[in-house]
Parts: C-alpha cells; sequence; structure tokens
C-alpha cells in the first residue's frame, strides 16, 4: 500500500477516534446532530458506492433506508421485537431486507445508465413510498409508526450517549467495509465499469452481474441505515422514503467528493448541521444550503474533498515556486 | 454470415475462417464493414443470418464476455482504455477479467501476487515498467495504441482481434508497432484491421479484402498486392 493511502487512512482514523471521544461529552443537540450525521453517513456511503465508483446516480436510495426503517418499526410495534438483545437479528434483517429489495428493483434498474438509471431509480423509489402511504393496515400510512423505546439489550439504548456509540461503532464497521469492497478486485472492477463499460464487457466482464451486485450491496447498507433511522426519530413515516431523502443523499456525495468514500459522510455533516442547526438561528439556512451546493458544483467539481487536494497542490506550488526563487537568489 | 441494420446489408454472406498461428489482415475502403465484422465476431451485435464459432464451438448467441473467456480478445480502433486509471491499473483490471477472483470483495487487489506479477511480465515485455504508475491519460497517443494491445494481452487470448491498431500514428510509430506485434506468441491468431499498408504487410501472411461487406479477394499478400479487383477498389480504375 502506498504511502499516500497511509496518510489518508491515519487522517481517517484521527477524525473518527476524536468524533468518538469528543461526542459523549457533547451537548444533547450536537450529539444528536452527529448521531444523525453519522447514520446518514451510511446512507451516503452506499450512494458513493453507486455515483461514485460504479458511475450510476441513484435518486432512490431512502427506498432502501425506508425498508429498513419500516421494517425496524413494524417489528417494535406490532411484535415487541428487536427492543432487547434481538436488535442483533433487527440489524441483520435490515440489511437483508434492504439488499432484497435492491435484488428485486435492480432486475429493472440496472438495464438503465446515466439519466435512466436516474429516473427508474426514482420511479423504484416511489413506489416504495406508495407501500408506506397507502398501505395503511402495515405501515399506518400517513401517520407512519411510533416507536416509543429504544432496545435495552443489557445497555440501554434510550440513553443518547448509548446509542450514539452503537451508531459510531457501525459507522465506522460500515466505512471498514466500504474500504475493503472498494479496494477488493470486485470493486476496481466497478471503477472500471464506470471508466469504460465497453471495454469491461471486452475484458470478459459480465458488466451487468457487477453493477447488480454493487446495487444489492449499497441496498444493504441503506437497510441498515434504516434501522438506525427509525430508533434516532422514534417515528417513521412516508416522509422518510419520499425523494428528499434521496437527493439529499445524492448531494451529500456530490457535496462530500464522489469516489472519496469519506465524501459523503463529510457532506451528510454540512447538509445536518446547515439545516438543523443554522436552522435554529436564521430563517433563510436554505439560501444558505442551496448556495452551498451551487458553488461546490461550479467550483468544486470534485466536491470538499477536492478542495483538499486543490490546497495541497497549491501549496506545493507555491512552496516549490519558493524554493526556486530561493536557490535562484544564491546563484546571484 | 450476415448482417443487416434496417435496410442496410452491412456485412453480406461473408465466410472468413482463421486459425492457430494465423496472421490475417482485413483491408477496405472505409465504410466497407470492417469494423462490424468484429462487432460481429465479439457479439458487440448479434448476427442476423449465419453462425460465429470459436474454437470449434458456436458461440453466435453468446454475449460479449463469455466468448472473451473461450479465449478471444479484441483492441479498439478508438482508444478504449480506462483513462484515470494508471496503466498498471489497467493492465489488473483486463488481467482479472478471465478469472474468477474478479468477484472476491473481501481481500485488496494488492494481495493478489500472482495478479500483479504477470502484469509487471507483460508491462516489462512491453517497456512499461518505468511508466506504469503514469494515468492514461498523460501517456501519448502511441503509447496508449500500445497499451490497448497489452489489455487484450493480459486476457490471454488464443485469438487477438487488432482494429487498426496503427490508427494516427507517425511513421515511425507505426513501424515500433509493426515489430512489436511480431514479438507476439506464433501460437497467437491474428485478426487485423489495418490501412497501413507497411503494418499490414510486415505482420500478416494472408489478406480478406472487403467491400460493400463481402470479401471481394482473399490470398496471400502478394497475390492481394497484384490484384486488379483490389486496385479497382482502392484507386477506382475502370
Amino acid at each position: 500500500m502506498a504511502l499516500k493511502d497511509r496518510k489518508k487512512i491515519l487522517t481517517v482514523m484521527i477524525v473518527m477516534a476524536l468524533v468518538g471521544l469528543f461526542t459523549p461529552f457533547a451537548n444533547d443537540f450536537i450529539r444528536l446532530l452527529i448521531t444523525q450525521t453519522l447514520v446518514l453517513g451510511i446512507l451516503a456511503l452506499s450512494v458513493d458506492l453507486l455515483l461514485g465508483f460504479t458511475g450510476l446516480a441513484s435518486l432512490g436510495q431512502a427506498a432502501y433506508l425506508g425498508m429498513g426503517a419500516y421494517l425496524t418499526a413494524i417489528l417494535v410495534d406490532r411484535f415487541q421485537f428487536g427492543l432487547g438483545c434481538d436488535l442483533s437479528l433487527i440489524l441483520l434483517m435490515g440489511i437483508a431486507i434492504g439488499a432484497a429489495g435492491a435484488a428485486f428493483f435492480g432486475l429493472f434498474a440496472i438495464r438503465a445508465t446515466g439519466v435512466y438509471f436516474l429516473i427508474i431509480t426514482l420511479a423504484l423509489g416511489m413506489v416504495v413510498w406508495g407501500l408506506a402511504n397507502r398501505w395503511n393496515s402495515l405501515t399506518g400510512g400517513d401517520n407512519g409508526i411510533n416507536v416509543m423505546m429504544r432496545p435495552n439489550c443489557g445497555v440501554d439504548f434510550s440513553n443518547d450517549i448509548n446509542f450514539f456509540l452503537l451508531v459510531y461503532i457501525f459507522f465506522c464497521l460500515s466505512l471498514t467495509a466500504m474500504y475493503v469492497l472498494v479496494n477488493s478486485p470486485f470493486g476496481r472492477t466497478l471503477v472500471g465499469i464506470r471508466e469504460s463499460e465497453t471495454r469491461m464487457r471486452m475484458l470478459g466482464y459480465n458488466t451487468w452481474l457487477h453493477k447488480y451486485l454493487a446495487f444489492v450491496i449499497a441496498g444493504g447498507f441503506g437497510g441498515l441505515a434504516g434501522v438506525f433511522w427509525t430508533h434516532l426519530n422514534g417515528i417513521v413515516s412516508p416522509e422518510d422514503v419520499l425523494l428528499p431523502i434521496s437527493v439529499d443523499a445524492l448531494l451529500m456525495v456530490v457535496l462530500g467528493g464522489a469516489g472519496t468514500l469519506v465524501g459523503g459522510p463529510i457532506g451528510a455533516a454540512v447538509v445536518v448541521f446547515i439545516r438543523e442547526y443554522l436552522s435554529t438561528l436564521v430563517e433563510w439556512w436554505q439560501y444558505i444550503l442551496g448556495g452551498v451546493y451551487v458553488l461546490t458544483i461550479l467550483f468544486l467539481p470534485d466536491g470538499l474533498m477536492g478542495l483538499m487536494a486543490l490546497v495541497k497542490t497549491w501549496r506545493t506550488d507555491r512552496s516549490e515556486k519558493e524554493g526556486a526563487e530561493a536557490s535562484s537568489g544564491q546563484v546571484r | 454470415m450476415s448482417k443487416i441494420f434496417g435496410g442496410l446489408n452491412a456485412v453480406t454472406d461473408l465466410n472468413l475462417d482463421i486459425y492457430p498461428g494465423e496472421r490475417k489482415g482485413i483491408i477496405g475502403p472505409n465504410g466497407a464493414g470492417k469494423t462490424t465484422l468484429f462487432n460481429l465476431i465479439t457479439g458487440v451485435f448479434p448476427i442476423t443470418t449465419g453462425s460465429v464459432k470459436l474454437f470449434g464451438q458456436e458461440v453466435s448467441k453468446w454475449p460479449t464476455y463469455r466468448r472473451v473467456r473461450l479465449g478471444m480478445a479484441r483492441t479498439f480502433q478508438i482508444t478504449n482504455l480506462f483513462p484515470k486509471l494508471t496503466v498498471l491499473d489497467n493492465v489488473l483490471l483486463a488481467a482479472q477479467g478471465v478469472s474468477a477472483m474478479k468477484f472476491s470483495m473481501l481481500r485488496f487487489q494488492t494481495s493478489y501476487r500472482d495478479l500483479f506479477d504477470k502484469c509487471h511480465l507483460l508491462l516489462e515485455k512491453a517497456g512499461f515498467t518505468d511508466r506504469k504508475d503514469v494515468e492514461i491519460h498523460h501517456l501519448s497517443h502511441g503509447e496508449q495504441r500500445q497499451i490497448e494491445i497489452v489489455l487484450a494481452l493480459a486476457t490471454d487470448p488464443k485469438l487477438l482481434l487488432l482494429d487498426e491498431p496503427a490508427a494516427g500514428l507517425s511513421t515511425g510509430e507505426s513501424h515500433e508497432m509493426a515489430d512489436f506485434l511480431n514479438t507476439l506468441d506464433s501460437e497467437l491468431a491474428i485478426l487485423m484491421i489495418e490501412h497501413d499498408m507497411d503494418v499490414a504487410f510486415s505482420v500478416v501472411n494472408n489478406i480478406a479484402v472487403l467491400h460493400y461487406g463481402k470479401i471481394v479477394e482473399e490470398g496471400t499478400t502478394d497475390e492481394v498486392r497484384a490484384s486488379e479487383k483490389v486496385k479497382e477498389i482502392y484507386l477506382g480504375v475502370g
């Protein structure tokens, strides 16, 4: 592994360690926002796998979050299932239902690319929203389902610090898993497909299958985020599977930098803090959020992560120039 | 075999055989159907009538990737690489394409030593060892044309389809390309489309001339060179 990669990994580990150490001592509101960022961060990771690594822009990722979220809520509401140590089962089931949902929808979606993929994932997302909104007997329709209690399996997750730590651990696991995935032979094939699908076919790849598997995996991570989403908010409603969450997830990735993994969670942090924190300070926070999006897309096509790279090249350029000037000065 | 696009017979009643170790060239004026022929052989387009057989296997209905796994590789007339990846990454992708490890998700690609050894060897043979970490889009056109072929070779082909390997190359580069092609394993069958006659004649033994989707002349390089019909097609005499 290259030295550059090691440095990056170390930076991410230090940042994550700081988040883990700092958050339990932060005030309730900030802690809630960080927890929300981490949950949306998992969703953003799943979007980045598709957008950044495979080159597929999905506008329906909230569907898989919704599947995990509704599964969690329905099981708690109907069967009181998942409030103890069976939470671990719920987490597995959340991943499974997200992956299964994606496995079904992928049959339709993966045939398309580009804008068509965007539209078809959007349509499939709306199908899930339609089910959530209309299937009253199962989903509680427009009212959604209230989940009054968080699980308690020796550790009481109704305590926000404990809940944060749970989400934090799973976020770190997700990030690690994604990192291994995108650097695995399979992950590299996704990048190849992003760069040139025709060439990949000519090299012996069944590109459809690779994209399909990526879609299913992304669905699984979406489902996982959904389980936490329900317990974070204490309620799940059709709004949670509606377009804005999907759009947010996509924009978070674009904002942070697609194809970087950590870009998505960084974008999630920016969006969550502008929306939840800034909105308590100023009424026109939406203009700020919109402005950030527009400026990023106009001037930072590689997102905020691209900004860091830009600063770096700018600094090395400058130091090289200074070095050159200094040495030419010596000659004189 | 034939291929009909709408009302246009792009390739008509074409019969072409190629044997192990054979080096065959396909020439013909623009629009003769040369690249279409490649697309039919590789399965990019389905054939309308007839059949495609690879190594004795009927593959007419097979998708491209299955045909490739049988031992067929192809390069593109218009360079088709992974521009933002490094030379090594390009070759790695090509080399893992025909192995089952391409589905492995739980290990880093860097942990597959055999794969890396194979790619390093290929790059060494092609003279790219010192440039293996350069991103493709930083390479010159000539170098990219060469990487096209390296990628094809990385899939361990028995049949290599080259679509104008010397397209856009200078005379010097074309000669280098021809020399490089002549160093390849003599067991490898090569079917090559080429406009550059110097390259074509120095690499292949047999030539088929394609005109309006039909083979109008087929024979050794000398026979084709002497053929009146070929002169007629190219120069419009008579």
